[in-house]
């Protein structure tokens, strides 16, 4: 495998990897704020300790989410380094501002709130609470703003080969932004709730009765069940958006490869592009036209509209966009139908007492359901913007490295081994910590002899006597 | 002054470099004592372990996160040198953040698994992680200051400083754990300071030595007159700061325990001193011999945008930076997040 390759794959690696945990902590930092609210106003120590419990699992996705990021930021020099010789005067400012809005903002109000409950007053802990939930969202917004310009690019001048900001206010506001960014806080709502509910059911499963549990059980299924319409909108919303500046990426998902009308919602097909047409299609006639165009016979453009004189294609790779897309698609659909049915028996029938075991199992394993659609809808909308890095701007060949293939081969496997070991660590503890809730232990520790508030109360035994 | 502050293509690689070098500064202090701490992990026993990691917990993260800063401008306001200096520097950037990804994770899961066997493992992931770290920014400084050559003479001096660095990082940590400490633990740290500041010692003398001899460039601008006379307040205000080091070492810890903040005061001051000497060196490159701040700078426009968001946003990093060590300060206690 060449260098471009091995470069794309260890980015790809990477940014799925990170990507990871801020899709949780986005949301779960305001999920913790709710919680934390909910404590202040009634008093109600179950919502503490839902507090308690998840605040943990935050700190965890936290700590992966930094040092995974840490690395991202050095990939842009190490193997990209074109990317910002090109747009570096865009990219640059953008992602400055998520550092010095978000970062830090982030990092160090963590430190108040998870260990200074008993140091602080409470509405300071409850201020550092919306603070780290406020940081983790700017830092969503500045890179997704970043990420959607590389989709539709405006507000610059190319000279001399580089891109020039003429307006920021086009740069930020770029076309694509709002549909991408709704979608992902979204995305990131739903992984949220999908979570809290699937750890929810597997401590019921394990005999957990603590009330705490009851409650992240239903915020976790009423949640999923109110975002997931909203995701669908969206969802339809930002394709559309797509179909007017990256057509061909739309092209793609639907495996179309002749502009015309009655495009089929393909539910089956293996893209070929040798052939350039699909092998063993099944598809429900006009679907695609009437979901992109209203209308039956709506013209929906085609693949081969994106050629080359000389015969390369100006478009993505099919199959893995074409595939992407009906993972994210069904992984959402599964996450409407167990969220409304299980919200309709919460509703019907009353408490959680009520949910039947199979409906626990069915949610425990959805608990990762929302890293699989968010995962297969970057994978959609990033190999979709290939041959490009930046959309007609600069393209993926012309900024990767000069880097020997073997460094880089080199990396990548040290990185993929690390990755797993750390997934199943992270995925381990999860429902580790769950198992000790359930047991009703507890990782508070005394605080120690001769020391309060951090402050030394009785002479040290050991100091060095005066001379 | 040299027509620095006539036009903002001037003005801003100046002022960015300063930002940079700042960033850098405060990494190496606020990252060098919570690696160092890492560092020292090995020799302590399991339940001074806990204390150990729990003195830096609430800061780590706030720490690591001057690196990002510190990289952002150097991609941001330098991109050409950014894309130079770390494809040179591939594999030791790499062995960086396969330390910083182990040791990051170990402070989360240390605390959450159930098993001593399990705390262990990842006491090690934490140590190994610290350790390759700290000796791959070492090895980066000594071929940043070699001018990014690999050759054998450039390696082993990389690997010099590596150790120095490291070594560096200790004794800021145990300066840290002499502070954040009591009863033994404390006592051990005045022990690794005293040792890490003949480390120190060695490690100055040795890259001081080093550097001229091996970039004729750096010699002059060291050993010319008149800049020598300027200069000579450096080295001779570090050899001050030593000299009280090792003597505030020997009286510590006292009686009520008023004083254990001055060790890692006096490390600060001698890791900036430290850092003007390194700086003083390299102006006006950002790839040492090869690429000037001017030459590497990003568009003014761009720059000034950043610098607007910089003035306004600083200020209340700091601040709120500030305000964590404040309700952290005092000896570290147990973490618990209740």
């Amino acid at each position: 495998m060449d260098e471009l390759i091995l470069s794309r794959i260890q980015f790809a690696a990477n940014i799925s990897f990170h990507i990871l945990f801020p899709t949780i902590t986005i949301a779960l930092g305001w999920v913790l704020l709710f919680f934390k609210l909910r404590f202040n106003r009634t008093g109600d120590e179950r919502w503490m300790a839902a507090y308690r419990f998840w605040v943990k699992v935050f700190a965890l996705s936290f700590g992966l989410g930094v040092v995974s990021g840490i690395t991202m930021s050095f990939q842009f020099g190490t193997n990209w380094p074109g990317f910002m010789e090109t747009v570096g005067n865009i990219a640059g400012p953008l992602l400055a501002y998520e550092i010095l809005t978000a970062f830090f903002l982030e990092a160090a109000f963590l430190g108040i709130m998870l260990f200074g409950f008993r140091r602080v007053p409470g509405w300071l802990h409850t201020t550092a609470t919306f603070l780290v939930a406020f940081g983790t969202s700017m830092s969503a917004f500045w890179i997704l703003v970043l990420n959607s310009w590389m989709h539709t690019p405006q507000g610059f001048e190319m000279i001399d080969g580089v891109a020039h900001a003429t307006d920021w206010w086009a740069i930020i506001f770029n076309p694509s932004l709002p549909y991408r960014l709704v979608h992902m806080m979204l995305a990131s709502g739903l992984t949220v709730a999908f979570l809290l509910a699937g750890v929810s059911a597997y401590r019921r499963l394990i005999g957990d009765r603590t009330p705490g549990v009851r409650l992240t059980l239903k915020t976790g299924v009423w949640l999923g069940a109110i975002l997931i319409p909203l995701q669908i909108l969206a969802g339809d919303m930002h394709g559309l958006n797509t179909l007017e500046h990256q057509p061909q990426k739309v092209a793609a998902m639907e495996g179309n490869w002749q502009t015309r009308g009655n495009v089929p919602l393909l539910l089956f097909a293996l893209p070929n592009e040798e052939t350039r047409s699909n092998d063993f299609e099944i598809g429900i006639p006009s679907g695609a036209s009437l979901i992109l165009k209203h209308k039956a016979d709506g013209v929906v453009p085609g693949l081969d509209d994106f050629v080359a004189e000389d015969g390369t294609p100006l478009h993505p790779p099919v199959s893995p966009v074409f595939w992407s897309f009906r993972v994210m698609v069904g992984t959402g659909m599964l996450m409407l139908l167990i969220s409304w049915y299980s919200a309709w028996r919460l509703w019907r029938r009353g408490g959680v007492e009520t949910l039947p075991k199979p409906l626990l199992v069915v949610l425990l394993g959805m608990t990762f359901s929302g890293w699989v659609a968010t995962l297969a809808g970057w994978y959609t909308t990033e190999i979709g913007r290939q041959p490009w890095l930046v959309h007609g701007v600069v393209s993926t060949k012309e900024a990767v490295a000069d880097v020997p293939a073997s460094y880089v081969a080199g990396t990548l496997t040290a990185y993929l081994v690390v990755y797993a070991v750390l997934l199943i660590a992270y995925i381990a503890t999860i429902f580790g910590l769950a198992r000790r809730a359930a047991k009703g232990e507890t990782v508070a520790d005394a605080p120690r002899a001769g020391i309060v508030g951090g402050k030394r109360t009785t002479p040290n035994p050991n100091a060095v006597p005066a001379e | 002054m040299l027509g620095f502050f006539d036009t903002p293509e001037t003005t801003l690689p100046v002022i960015f470099a300063l930002l940079m070098g700042a960033s850098i500064l405060v990494y190496v202090i606020l990252d060098g004592f919570d690696l160092g701490v890492g560092v020292l992990i090995p020799f302590a026993e399991d339940t001074e372990k806990d204390r150990m990691i729990a003195s830096i917990g609430p800061f780590w993260d706030a720490n690591e996160t001057w690196l990002v800063l510190a990289i952002g401008l150097l991609l941001v306001a330098f991109p050409a040198a950014h894309g130079m200096i770390l494809t040179t520097l591939y594999l030791p950037v790499a062995v960086m953040l396969f330390g910083l990804i182990l040791r990051g994770v170990a402070f989360e899961f240390r605390g959450k698994t159930a098993t001593m066997r399990g705390k262990r493992q990842w006491n090690g992931s934490f140590f190994i992680g610290s350790l390759m770290a700290s000796l791959s920014q070492g090895y980066m400084l000594g071929l940043y200051v070699m001018g990014l050559e690999t050759t054998t003479m450039t390696i082993a001096f990389a690997m010099l400083t590596a150790l120095c660095l490291t070594g560096a990082y200790a004794f800021i940590g145990a300066t840290w754990l002499l502070m954040k400490t009591e009863d033994v633990l404390q006592l051990k740290s005045v022990r690794w300071a005293k040792l890490g500041l003949v480390g120190i010692i060695l490690g100055f003398a040795g890259i001081s030595a080093a550097t001229p001899l091996v970039s004729d460039r750096i010699f002059d601008k060291w050993f010319s007159l008149p800049e020598f006379a300027f200069l000579l307040p450096l080295p001779l205000l570090s050899m001050g700061l030593i000299v009280a080091l090792w003597v505030s070492l020997r009286h510590l810890p006292d009686a009520v325990d008023r004083w254990c903040w001055i060790p890692f005061a006096l490390t600060c001051v001698l890791f900036t001193l430290g850092f003007f000497g390194m700086a003083y060196s390299f102006y006006p490159y950002v790839v040492p011999d090869q690429m000037t701040i001017y030459e590497a700078a990003s568009a003014p426009e761009s720059l000034v945008i950043i610098l607007a968001g910089a003035c306004v946003v600083l200020p209340i990093i700091i601040a709120y930076s500030a305000l964590a060590f404040i309700i952290f300060r005092g000896k570290a206690t147990d973490l618990s997040y209740d």
